[in-house]
């Protein structure tokens, strides 16, 4: 039996980055707002309090902040004609769950795509020749340009406190930042996190190489803060407890630090959580949405009614929603057909592990923050010439190695036993003077005809509900691209002074177990042409125009950056859309 | 004067106020919720013994762990470190039952770039490899696996390593990543798992633990950090001496 | 709005002292049109006693179960047992709808009941004695609008003896001065006004005055201090360390208004006081009291810190380090308006350690106000820290820096920890 609650102005599906954006700029139009999360409450001093949240067994090895694959996750192939099996332990990728969604456990590097990324495909093809892209390449225009969203990505680095270095600021490259960024208004709101021994060498390393070399954009604080809503922030302490942790003092930005303390005070806001959604409901005709089905902790289900529905529930459910609900024409790679769930990308990540002589080089590598390093950006985007090379894309390099936890982090020369005395010598002499970045290339992945996502035949989850069906591999372009770019990064680390370097290359195909980070991105992507996107440059639905859809889904592919500051500038310059059009005369504002 | 005690101090002003959350039946309004000891904050090993191994079992667990972790002159091996209790632990845990992982039928064995896909738990991985490993120690030495000397137990564990030595009934190569891992992860982990005793891992590569607080460090470039580890049970100095 | 005003050099300061509320009384000053009579027709009065109300925090009491304003039974713990906070809507049969305007400030400022029965002091009276009649009649003009609750409420839930409401004659015989607040002609306009606040409405010393051992207000000390229930509410007297000795004026108005100030953080039970009522009190209101506090005399008293060698002193430094500093800082000093000064802060210097102690066992959320939204929380310790490593680290705090405190010992920690876990 279901329970039909008083209807709302707004319900936000998924109270993360993107919801409690939206949630905010919604409440302050006046609108009567629900936000629904299918994960818990997370509240810093008791949930990630700064006594128990240094535990890399609990929170990086189990996994404990992220959605538990019982409750839902998803099946997995690398191709077409491979039968899909269910992820039943999170291995290339964790989704968030929770109130803060990614935004609790992300280690807040804040990037902003290129001009270039925005228009990527007439920036490539005139560049290079339409012939230069490989056939199945899928990339497109986003239909929003870099210049319209940099107001809004200044918002969002404001809201969070962003620690960094401006590099371009209104046309004047400046020293010591990023010489490639697209160009800001203002400098960062606090000045870039300091670096520790490892990730200031390989700044000088990469500066006498002749790169120009910049400290990581930094969600955790240089300093203590205050947001333009008068929120409080605190000071990073360097703990090395950043991505899949909470943030214990405050100093990590995040929906809890940053908004959720004011709209939480907001009259015309409400929250529930440990509600998961199943279904945005549409009337007759499919064309509107009238709100959406809810399940609570107890298996009690809900109709809430709602004029607007914002679907901002991470990429992967943001497709499998609209594909359970019937909005939008499903793809189909065989005919190059329909818009849900194609253009699906994750990141081509790769990192090389270093090795010094400990009599010279203490790095004590458990003093770092999550968005920590020094990095350079010669060989992101389009930012070098791709001809003689044979691949586009690229991506930023960097040492941005975020901590020393011995579990995961404890590296040993290539050849070394795996265990046993030899094992146990090799951990103990080179744990202080090894490096292991991580990320430490963290290259773009342009989009395929054939990697997409769509629903499972076989599996589903307690609803009873199909799950979504991942079909994703590399392809050469990337493995090329990638090849390039972790040599490039190892000649650095040998020019550091390594006497050892390894090079882990990414290689073909695709691994489902290996962690390379959780920037799945696209299903639902954003374009000029509604039969190629699924939403407008508004992030709003072609198909029923109350709905819109926020989060990396929009990406119609990505680029060699961490996703959060893009897809927060985004949902900004939707908000503004509606509160200054749609709200005034609901209804497409894009002509189809 | 001394202050009043309770007793004494007349109805005047000693009142408390019954407190109320921010949410009611699920939803979230009006404040952040916050209640005295909300939080989930972990509960220590401390009973001794075991509670899932049974005493070949465990036996079995603590000669492999010593062979993963050697002892030697200066930090524990794998069994004084507690690596076998860690895993004990782990086992009677939700770890061991697999809890909260996908476990819907059907079970296909895919390709690698698929993950794991069999339908045994942990614990069950567990007990069916120690069983299977034990049946072919007696089989080939008459004598189980803790009873065997370090030279021939290391190429045993080599062969479940590289797949050449086949148990029965079991898959020997997922059991060693398995055991390699979880031996690693008791080593390393906080003590108040079991493992990693006194801190004898973070001590043997210079890990502080559980310290919160480095900037007074981040500029101190290529300086060794003195200071000794701390878990998130803390550590000897936290407990005053008595004189 | 002050009894006794006729000499004409006292009318100026009178002028005064009405200046804040001209713009919300309707015209004359106080001895004519409301003197004598609540009044439904008069949106003046009404205005002047919502505020009021609030500034006496009627509502931290009498709030009803559910958030039904002014409908009472909340439960009000005791040392002798429960009260429940009486129903004060203009309800006719469980309200005091029925009640005359002399009852009403009979019941405010003489502590007796309609059938002329004793209240417990655990209503206020014997600060609200000092308010005006006038301004007692505006606060029932207010409560005459709310809307009415029929809610019964019995409010003497105290076991025998003690609910034999006459036993209250010993106490007003040694403890109430009933009368209104008198002016102090040498003090300043705002000084007055802080006085009338804080000594009447505001009933601050309930609180913060060490009370005699039958619960009385130790006159000698006021506002230097006082435990209850799990907390200490500290001494707000100019005392550099105790109190509000470093705190400027502004650094006072910050504090009641925002629930912060760059020292300190306003949690439990007074944070809920900020947030319930003096983050709504005027600036000006806020400015007499901060004026007022800042004249009161304070207690010399010098203490020597424990030696830093002391091992109770180095296993709390130790835990300080590991646990604390990450927040706090190695100094103490924290981060302005997120983490607490601990070096600085009062309720770290209190003359007891009761605060400190329960905060560090429980965590503690600090208020949040439209203006100072955050509302940062402190962790719990509890669960982390023997008794012997919560005494050592509160020792250690309290013998840091500028500050210098007898020791804490473990049998206290116990103490409170029982106490704090047989409570809310």
């Amino acid at each position: 039996m279901t329970t039909k609650l008083p209807a709302k102005d707004a319900v936000i599906i998924g109270l993360g980055w993107t919801g409690s954006i939206l949630a905010h700029e919604l409440t302050e139009a006046g609108l009567d707002v629900i936000a629904i999360e299918r994960g818990p409450w997370r509240n810093t001093a008791t949930d990630f309090a700064p006594n128990y949240a240094q535990d890399e067994l609990r929170y990086r090895i189990r996994h404990e902040l992220f959605l538990q694959p019982a409750q839902t996750t998803f099946t997995f192939r690398n191709k077409m004609d491979q039968n899909a099996l269910p992820i039943r332990n999170w291995g290339a990728f964790m989704p968030p769950n929770g109130v803060g969604g990614g935004g609790v456990h992300w280690n807040a590097e804040t990037w902003r795509f290129l001009p270039s990324d925005f228009v990527l495909r007439t920036h490539l093809t005139q560049r290079y020749g339409a012939k230069f892209l490989p056939q199945d390449m899928s990339i497109q225009d986003w239909g929003v340009t870099y210049d319209e969203l940099e107001p809004h990505y200044d918002r969002f680095e404001y809201l969070c406190g962003t620690s960094g270095t401006a590099g371009n600021l209104n046309g004047q490259i400046q020293p010591g930042g990023n010489p490639f960024e697209g160009p800001r208004s203002r400098p960062y709101p606090t000045p870039a996190q300091q670096q520790p021994f490892s990730h200031a060498l390989f700044g000088k390393a990469a500066a006498e190489l002749g790169y120009k070399p910049f400290p990581q954009p930094s969600g955790n604080l240089s300093q203590a803060y205050t947001n333009p809503l008068n929120v409080r922030m605190g000071p990073c302490t360097y703990c090395g407890f950043c991505e899949w942790f909470g943030c214990g003092n405050y100093s990590k930005a995040s929906p809890q630090t940053t908004l959720l303390p004011v709209l939480m005070r907001k009259a015309n806001f409400e929250a529930r959580d440990l509600c998961e959604v199943t279904r945005i409901n549409t009337d007759s005709s499919g064309k509107r949405a009238t709100g959406v089905t809810f399940v609570d902790a107890s298996g009690n289900e809900y109709e809430q009614p709602a004029d607007l529905v914002i679907l901002s529930a991470f990429t992967i459910f943001n497709v499998q929603l609209l594909l359970l609900s019937k909005i939008g024409t499903p793809y189909d790679p065989l005919s190059n057909k329909g818009v849900i769930g194609r253009n699906f990308t994750h990141q081509t990540i790769s990192d090389v592990e270093s090795f010094f002589d400990k009599s010279k080089f203490n790095f004590n590598p458990f003093i770092a923050s999550g968005a920590i390093g020094m990095c350079i950006d010669e060989f992101n985007g389009d930012n070098f010439d791709h001809g003689p090379h044979g691949f586009v894309g690229g991506g930023y390099m960097g040492q941005v190695q975020t901590n020393g936890r011995p579990i995961q982090t404890a590296p040993i020369p290539p050849g070394t036993p795996r265990w046993g005395a030899k094992w146990k010598d090799a951990v103990r002499d080179n744990y202080l003077s090894a490096l292991k970045p991580g990320t430490g290339v963290h290259g773009s992945m342009y989009s395929y005809r054939d990697v997409y996502v769509d629903l499972d035949p076989t599996y589903r989850d307690r609803f009873d509900r199909p799950l979504a069906r991942i079909t994703m591999d590399f392809h050469d372009n990337e493995i090329k691209q990638n090849a390039f770019l972790t040599d490039k990064f190892a000649e650095i680390f040998r020019a550091m002074g390594a006497q050892q370097v390894h090079k882990i290359y990414r290689k073909a195909p695709y691994d489902v177990t290996e962690y390379q980070t959780t920037h799945l991105c696209g299903g639902a992507v954003m374009g000029t042409d509604p039969k190629t996107s699924a939403v407008n440059r508004f992030s709003q639905s072609w198909d029923v125009p109350n709905l819109f859809v926020t989060g990396a889904s929009n990406f119609p592919q990505n680029a060699g950056y961490n996703p959060t500051g893009t897809l927060a500038a985004l949902a900004f310059w939707s908000a503004q859309a509606i509160r200054s059009r749609y709200l005034r005369n609901p209804g497409p504002l894009v002509p189809a | 004067m001394s202050p009043p005690s309770r007793r004494d101090v007349l109805l005047g002003t000693a009142f408390v106020l019954m407190g109320d959350a921010a949410s009611k039946a699920g939803v979230l309004r009006g404040q952040l919720p916050w209640s005295a000891n909300a939080g989930s904050p972990p509960q220590p090993i401390t009973e001794s013994g075991w509670l899932f191994f049974n005493p070949d079992e465990a036996a079995a667990v603590e000669a492999i762990a010593d062979r993963i972790i050697p002892p030697d002159a200066s930090t524990p091996g794998g069994k004084e470190a507690g690596c076998a209790v860690y895993i004990d632990r782990q086992l009677i845990g939700p770890f061991g039952s697999s809890a909260g992982l996908y476990t819907s039928a059907p079970f296909v064995t895919g390709t690698p770039q698929q993950g794991a896909q069999s339908p045994d738990p942990p614990a069950v991985v567990y007990r069916k490899s120690l069983a299977a490993l034990d049946r072919q120690c007696r089989a080939q030495t008459g004598k189980p696996f803790a009873q065997l000397s370090s030279e021939q137990q290391d190429p045993l564990l080599s062969g479940l390593e590289s797949g050449s030595l086949q148990l029965e009934g079991a898959n020997g190569k997922a059991f060693f990543e398995m055991l390699l891992k979880n031996m690693q992860e008791g080593f390393f982990a906080d003590p108040i798992y079991g493992g990693n005793k006194d801190m004898c891992g973070w001590k043997m590569i210079g890990y502080p633990g559980a310290h919160y607080d480095y900037r007074d460090w981040v500029g101190r470039h290529n300086e060794r950090y003195p200071h000794p580890p701390v878990s998130i049970a803390g550590r000897p100095e936290w407990t005053p001496k008595r004189t | 709005m002050v009894a006794g005003m006729s000499t004409g050099a006292a009318r100026v300061s009178l002028v005064i002292i009405l200046l804040p509320w001209l713009a919300l009384c309707s015209a004359a000053p106080v001895q004519a049109a409301t003197f004598g009579a609540s009044d439904q027709q008069n949106f003046a009065q009404i205005e002047r006693g919502r505020y009021l109300t609030r500034v006496a925090d009627c509502a931290a009491c009498h709030a009803g179960v559910d958030h039904t304003p002014f409908a009472g039974g909340r439960p009000i713990e005791t040392p002798f047992g429960m009260l429940q906070a009486s129903n004060i809507t203009p309800d006719g049969a469980t309200g005091i709808g029925s009640w005359s305007d002399a009852q009403f400030d009979a019941a405010m400022r003489a502590g007796r009941m309609p059938d002329g029965s004793r209240l417990y002091p655990a209503m206020p009276y014997a600060y609200y004695t000092k308010m005006s009649r006038a301004d007692v009649l505006a606060i029932r003009a207010y409560l005459n609008t709310v809307p009415p609750v029929h809610h019964e409420v019995e409010s003497n839930q105290l076991p025998f003896p003690y609910r034999m409401r006459s036993l209250m004659a010993i106490w007003d015989a040694l403890y109430f001065k009933e009368g209104e607040f008198r002016e102090d002609p040498s003090k300043s306009p705002a000084w007055n006004r802080g006085a009338y606040l804080v000594e009447g409405a505001g009933h601050c010393g309930a609180c913060h005055t060490p009370k005699t051992s039958l619960g009385g207000d130790e006159l000698k000390h006021a506002y230097q201090g006082y435990a209850l229930q799990g907390w200490f509410a500290p001494d707000i007297t100019d005392n550099e360390e105790m109190g509000l000795g470093r705190w400027s004026p502004t650094d006072v108005v910050e504090y009641l208004k925002r629930g912060h100030n760059k020292y300190s953080a306003a949690s439990g039970p007074m944070g809920e006081e900020v947030v319930d009522s003096s983050s709504r009190w005027t600036e000006p209101d806020l400015q007499a009291i901060a004026e007022y506090l800042k004249g009161l005399a304070a207690q010399q008293e010098t203490a020597h810190p424990l030696a830093a060698g002391d091992p109770v002193m180095t296993a709390g430094a130790a835990i300080y380090w590991d646990a604390c500093s990450a927040c706090h800082k190695a100094d103490g000093s924290g981060i302005p308006y997120l983490f607490p000064d601990i070096a600085h802060a009062p309720s770290v210097a209190s003359r007891e350690p009761t605060t400190l102690i329960r905060v560090v066992l429980q965590g503690a959320e600090t208020a949040a106000t439209d203006e100072e939204p955050t509302g940062p929380q402190m962790p719990a310790f509890g669960w982390q820290l023997t008794d012997a490593q919560v005494a050592a680290v509160v020792t250690y705090i309290r013998n840091s820096w500028s500050h210098a405190a007898p020791a804490v010992s473990e049998r206290e920690v116990r103490a409170a920890r029982a106490s704090l876990a047989s409570t809310r």
